[in-house]
Parts: structure tokens; C-alpha cells; sequence
């Protein structure tokens, strides 16, 4: 059971193939050129079979094809998840500069470098670093929010599957600056694949000795983990996570105590996430002040979109902070437009938890204040666009069902107002609603937002309030005519990937 | 069947347990460990699970019910799961459903009743730039993602599962 993306396709190129297998850098240039997702899927799972690795191959959306990459560099150097590839290419470079650094002068590194946190909430990462004590009488942790569960975000799959190292690299950096002696990375349980390619970069990391006791020659112990999740949304929640490695249900713990003072068993943790913690080597060889002036005010860096719908080129691009959608949405480098006979009607800017926002703000910059000064978020940075066939009723309904599955069920708001919303919504898609339920629903709406432990509770509230109030029209519509006006959800059509060389 | 761990599993428990510093952390892990061995997670697995970790079978059960993953009664050899959360739903996720659901000849959240597939659905995969796809997990454990599905790819994906599954142990009879 193999490639799923295309066997003919994988068959045609596999000759091509054959001779850039043997990896190096002066190739990658060539691999630019061409559709390099295609190729590393073929070579990886060429790979697979030579290495004997159990989990299939994913398919790879388009790659990113910016001309300065930081964070996607090596999705196109071939097998740069082995540990020889990615030292060939520069790989571990960092990790050495920064053991002649001390950690308060990489501490100050990240915070000049205003790199944000990638899991969607935002918080400046040097901020978060300063919380945690320097002094602690247990070991402290570094844990890693790989739970990837946001709907439209599948940005951090690609770091760990195609350039574990570098998060690892990060992991490391992490540790030596915060005084950090063990780390697990949660990752989703669905995501095997993953998991996979980052135990394997592990066990290569400890054969080297970046990763075990008094690494590289120092008074510097660290231990890294995989820990997988098993089927939480709500573990994506720092707290929930927490809770989830220690084994219990997921579910958010009251804030204060902050993880960076009572984290993971008790002890002082740091939770970031995969994106985040890439981008330290970046910081560490480069410095902070070049990394923040590759983005906007506040919002530093070069960060990983992925872009998904009804759209030319879906896939994961690397651009830097402040990129305005237009510019990823209809450059051919990005997403190349909307797909022929589909007209855009919304976009998400980072996941479901956002508010919808009008193609008007097309021009808006990615990032977190121009992104809240329209009133959304810019969330994981994963953007979702709909077309005009797509019924804002129906999309906001499956949008509640679905918080009301995930939510963990310890807040009543939470619990019962995501049941009561979808329910409710429901009703003004099947053509039963009342006009009386738009109230009803914004209602529901301001008695969630702040009244739950977690934000799970207000990511439900946003959105279902932001799509009756963007398009109040269509809402008064479904109940007037007593119906939807629109088309059954699309059917699957073909990719397509093939054109797109 | 009995309800215990083989050479290879204990092996592998044992390497959990040195993971965390205490027991109940490996609560999740171990329970993907009991799934693959045993095919579901059934009761007596709970309680299995609880006296290998030395926890109060509560703990257990709570884990175990509040996660997806550990299906709690037997499934297909091959269980498959489509995505219908936002961008897959724009997509095309529910046509794949209505799609299987005649190719099969089930209902979603139903088992063939030879006990070969069970058809899911399920919230976001992380897989949205491939949109519509779905996940099949393997009754030996092993896991695939389905990307840039078609209807016409569909039928070529259950071919190949059919080819699969004399390969794969039926979870009814794993304990």
C-alpha cells in the first residue's frame, strides 16, 4: 500500500527521479524548478522502502516555491529528515553557535526577534521563555504543541514530516537557553506519519550526541520524547495538553498557576509550538533584529501559510510576517488564484476559531493586530478560502458541531451552548428557523465568550457570532424562504496539482 | 483469548514506562500499545491496562472514553475515516461519504458485517491543502493518509484495500 497521490504520476517521474536521489544541495536548485513535491514524495517513498519505515508517505500539497526560505529550506532537499542530509546542509550549525551564547543573551535574542507564537493565540515566544524561573528544585520541561487540530491548519505536518531535525535543532537551543531537562512532543495520535519521521530523527540525534548526557562535551543533559495524543482537539489547548501527557482526560486547567510556573508533573514548563520552536535556529545563527525585520511591527519572521479551498495551488508556502492575503491567494509563487468558475466570497485567516472576513480585506497584512483591527485573528496563519456556492448557514452549523464534539465538557457554557447553537443552526438550515434565533444565537454567543476556563468556549462564540454578522442576509434568507438557497456541498473534483508545474 | 501482552508489546511497554516519570503518563501510549495487540479496547483491556500501570481502573476507563482513537467495541480490518470539518466539506468530504456508503454498502459509523470496513467521519485531519481525503487505520496498527481523493480514486483505493485484507488480523477475534 503506497503513494496515494498518484501511482501513474509517481511511476512517470520515478526515472527523473532516480538520479537526484543521491542528495545534495547543488540538486535542490533543480528541484525548485520542477514540482518538487512531487519528487520528494517519490523519493520518499523510495526511502520508506530502503529504510523499512512502516507508515505511508502523505501526499504533499505544493511545496513552497518563495525565493528566501528559512523554514521550508529543506522540503525540497531530498531525505533532509536524515541526520547526514541536514548536517551537509547546514544543519546543527546553529545548535553549536548557541552553546557559546548563555541563555539569557538567546533569551534576548527571541524577544528582539518578535517571533510570535505559530499555534495560533499568538504570545510573544521571548515573553513566554522569560516566565519560566531560572531556579528550580525539579527538572524542568520543554513540551511541544505538535496536536495540530485546528480545522484548516496543516502547517507544523510539514516541519516534522519533511525537516524533523530542525525542530529538534530548536528543541535543543530551547533547553540549553532555559536550563530545560527533558521534553516531549505531543503530537496528534492521527499523525503517524509524523511521529514517525521524528522518532527516527531522535534515535539519529542521540547516535550523534546532540541529544542524551553532556551533549556535545557540556555540563548539558537533555532528553527528548514523542508523546502521541489520541483523538482531542482540546489538546491543543496548552493546559488540556498537560493534562493529556500526564495521562487524563484533556481538559484545561484554571489559569493562574501558568504552565511556566506549574506545568507538566508539577513542574516548570515551557509549551510552544512546532512552527515556534523551527524558527529558533533561524534566530540563533541570524539573530533576532534580522529576523524581525523580516516581517511588521510586532510580528517578526518568516512563517509557514497554508492556503486551502476552492483555489489554484492549495498547499504550505513560507512567506515573510505581514504578507497581505491578496498577494497569497492570487500570486502564481502562492496559491495562483481562485480555481476557474469559482468566485470568493470569505476567507479565514488561521483556522476555524477565526472570525470569517469579506474579500474587501484582501489587503489586509498577516499579522496579529492588522488581523484583529478587522476584526479576526490571524490564528495558525492556515487560510481557508469559500466560494459563492458555499452556504454560510450550513458551514456555520458543521463549524458548531464540531466544537460542541470537541469540547472537553467541563464548563456548562462551553458543553451546553456549542449543543445549543448547532442545534439552533440546524433548524435555520433545514428552513424551521425563526428570526427571533438570530438573537437567540448571538445571545448564546456573549454568554460563552469569557465565561469557559479555556478559549475553547470563545472560539465557538467567534465565529458562530462573526458568519450571522457578515452575512446577516444570508441567515434572514434561509428563514424567510424557509430553506437553504444553495447548492448541496461540492463534490470532489479533480486536483488540480497536474497543471500547476 | 487471553488478555495479555506479547514478548515484543512488554518490550515496548517497558521502554514507555522509562519515558515518564511516573505511570499514569504513559496512560495514552499504552492504550495505542493494548489496541494494536488486542484490536479494541474492551473492558477486560481496561482492567489489563490498569494492572499493568498499577492505576485504579477509573483512570483507565476515563482515558479511554474520552479519546477517539480507542474504539471501545470492535471495528473493520480496515477502519476509514473522512474528513468533513471546513475546508474538506467545501470540498467534497461529504460526496466521498455518500460515495463509500453505497460502495460498501453501510451506513457511516457502521461495520461491513464480514467485519472489513468500518466507515467514520471524522474532524480535521491536518490535511486540508489535499482536501477531500480520509485516513484508513489498519486493524495491525499502521495508518494511511488518502489525499486528493475523486470519486474514480475512491474505488481504486477500496481495490487496493480489498487486496489488503487477508494481510490484516480481524479485531473481533484479537482477544
Amino acid at each position: 500500500m503506497t503513494e496515494e497521490k498518484s501511482d501513474q504520476e509517481s511511476k512517470k517521474e520515478s526515472e527523473d527521479n532516480a538520479k537526484d536521489s543521491a542528495s545534495n544541495a547543488e540538486e535542490t536548485a533543480t528541484a525548485e524548478k520542477a514540482d518538487s513535491d512531487k519528487q520528494e514524495s517519490d523519493k520518499q517513498e523510495s526511502d520508506k522502502q530502503e529504510s523499512g519505515e512502516a507508515s505511508a508517505q502523505p501526499t504533499r500539497a505544493k511545496a513552497s516555491r518563495t525565493q528566501e526560505k528559512y523554514l521550508s529550506r529543506n522540503f525540497d532537499i531530498p531525505k533532509a529528515y536524515n541526520i547526514d542530509v541536514y548536517e551537509a546542509n547546514g544543519g546543527y550549525r546553529a545548535l553549536k553557535k548557541a552553546f557559546d551564547m548563555d541563555g539569557e543573551t538567546i533569551i534576548e535574542e527571541v524577544k528582539k526577534s518578535n517571533l510570535r507564537g505559530r499555534g495560533g493565540a499568538g504570545f510573544p515566544c521571548g515573553i513566554k521563555w522569560s516566565f519560566l524561573p531560572k531556579e528550580s528544585d525539579v527538572p524542568k520541561y520543554l513540551v511541544v504543541n505538535a496536536d495540530e487540530g485546528e480545522p484548516g491548519t496543516f502547517k507544523d505536518r510539514y516541519l516534522m514530516e519533511l525537516d524533523p531535525h530542525r525542530h529538534l535543532e530548536g528543541c535543543i537551543i530551547a533547553a540549553w537557553a532555559l536550563g530545560i531537562r527533558y521534553c516531549y512532543i505531543f503530537v496528534r495520535g492521527e499523525l503517524q506519519f509524523a511521529i514517525d519521521r521524528l522518532q527516527n530523527a531522535i534515535d539519529q540525534a542521540y547516535e550523534k550526541g546532540y541529544l542524551g548526557e553532556k551533549i556535545m562535551g557540556r555540563d548539558f543533559d537533555f532528553d527528548v520524547y514523542v508523546h502521541p495524543g489520541a483523538g482531542a482537539y482540546i489538546c491543543g489547548e496548552e493546559t488540556g495538553l498537560i493534562e493529556g501527557l500526564e495521562g487524563k482526560s484533556g481538559q484545561p486547567r484554571m489559569k493562574p498557576p501558568f504552565p511556566a510556573v506549574v506545568g507538566v508533573f508539577q513542574a516548570p514548563t515551557i509549551v510552544n509550538n512546532v512552527e515556534t520552536i523551527s524558527a529558533i535556529p533561524f534566530i540563533v545563527e541570524h539573530g533576532g533584529q534580522w529576523f524581525a525585520d523580516m516581517g511588521i511591527e510586532k510580528n517578526g519572521g518568516p512563517k509557514l501559510y497554508g492556503l486551502s479551498g476552492p483555489i489554484n495551488n492549495p498547499g504550505v508556502y513560507e512567506a515573510p510576517s505581514g504578507i497581505t492575503v491578496r498577494e497569497l491567494l492570487e500570486s502564481d509563487r502562492f496559491g495562483g488564484g481562485m480555481r476557474d468558475g469559482h468566485e470568493l466570497k470569505a476567507f479565514i485567516p488561521g483556522g476555524s476559531s477565526c472570525a470569517v472576513v469579506k474579500p474587501e480585506h484582501l489587503d489586509v497584512q498577516l499579522g496579529f493586530e492588522p488581523m484583529q483591527e478587522i476584526g479576526s485573528s490571524l490564528g495558525t496563519g492556515c487560510l481557508t478560502f469559500m466560494d459563492t456556492n458555499t452556504c454560510m448557514v450550513r458551514l456555520t452549523a458543521r463549524l458548531a458541531h464540531f466544537y460542541h464534539h470537541e469540547s472537553c465538557g467541563q464548563c456548562t457554557p462551553c458543553r451546553e451552548g456549542s449543543g445549543w447553537a448547532a442545534k439552533v443552526l440546524d433548524s435555520i438550515e433545514a428552513g424551521r428557523g425563526r428570526m427571533e434565533d438570530l438573537e437567540l444565537l448571538l445571545d448564546m454567543c456573549d454568554n460563552i465568550q469569557g465565561n469557559t476556563i479555556c478559549a475553547l468556549g470563545d472560539s465557538i462564540a467567534i465565529p458562530v457570532r462573526s458568519y450571522i454578522q457578515t452575512f446577516t442576509d444570508e441567515f434572514e434568507q434561509h428563514i424567510k424562504e424557509r430553506g437553504c438557497p444553495f447548492p448541496a456541498w461540492s463534490k470532489a473534483e479533480p486536483h488540480s496539482d497536474s497543471d500547476a508545474a | 483469548m487471553a488478555v495479555e501482552f506479547s514478548d515484543e508489546a512488554e518490550e515496548e511497554f517497558a521502554d514507555l514506562l522509562s519515558r515518564y516519570p511516573n505511570n499514569l503518563a504513559a496512560m495514552l501510549p499504552t492504550l495505542h500499545l493494548a489496541q494494536r495487540e488486542f484490536g479494541w479496547v474492551s473492558v477486560e483491556v481496561m482492567d489489563y491496562v490498569a494492572e499493568k500501570l498499577d492505576v485504579h481502573p477509573t483512570r483507565v476507563l476515563q482515558a479511554a472514553t474520552f479519546y477517539t482513537m480507542y474504539n471501545k467495541q470492535p471495528i473493520g480490518k480496515c477502519h476509514i475515516q473522512v474528513c468533513t470539518t471546513l475546508t474538506c466539506a467545501l470540498m467534497g468530504g461529504y460526496g466521498l461519504i455518500e460515495h463509500l456508503e453505497e460502495t460498501l454498502g453501510i451506513k457511516v459509523g457502521e461495520t461491513t458485517p464480514d467485519g472489513n470496513f468500518t466507515l467514520s467521519e471524522a474532524e480535521c485531519l491536518a490535511s486540508c491543502g489535499t482536501a477531500p481525503m480520509f485516513q484508513v487505520t489498519y486493524s495491525d496498527g499502521e495508518s494511511e493518509y488518502f489525499e486528493n481523493l475523486t470519486e474514480e480514486r475512491v474505488d481504486e483505493v477500496v481495490e487496493e484495500l480489498n487486496d489488503k485484507l487477508s494481510q490484516l488480523p480481524d479485531p473481533r477475534t484479537m482477544h
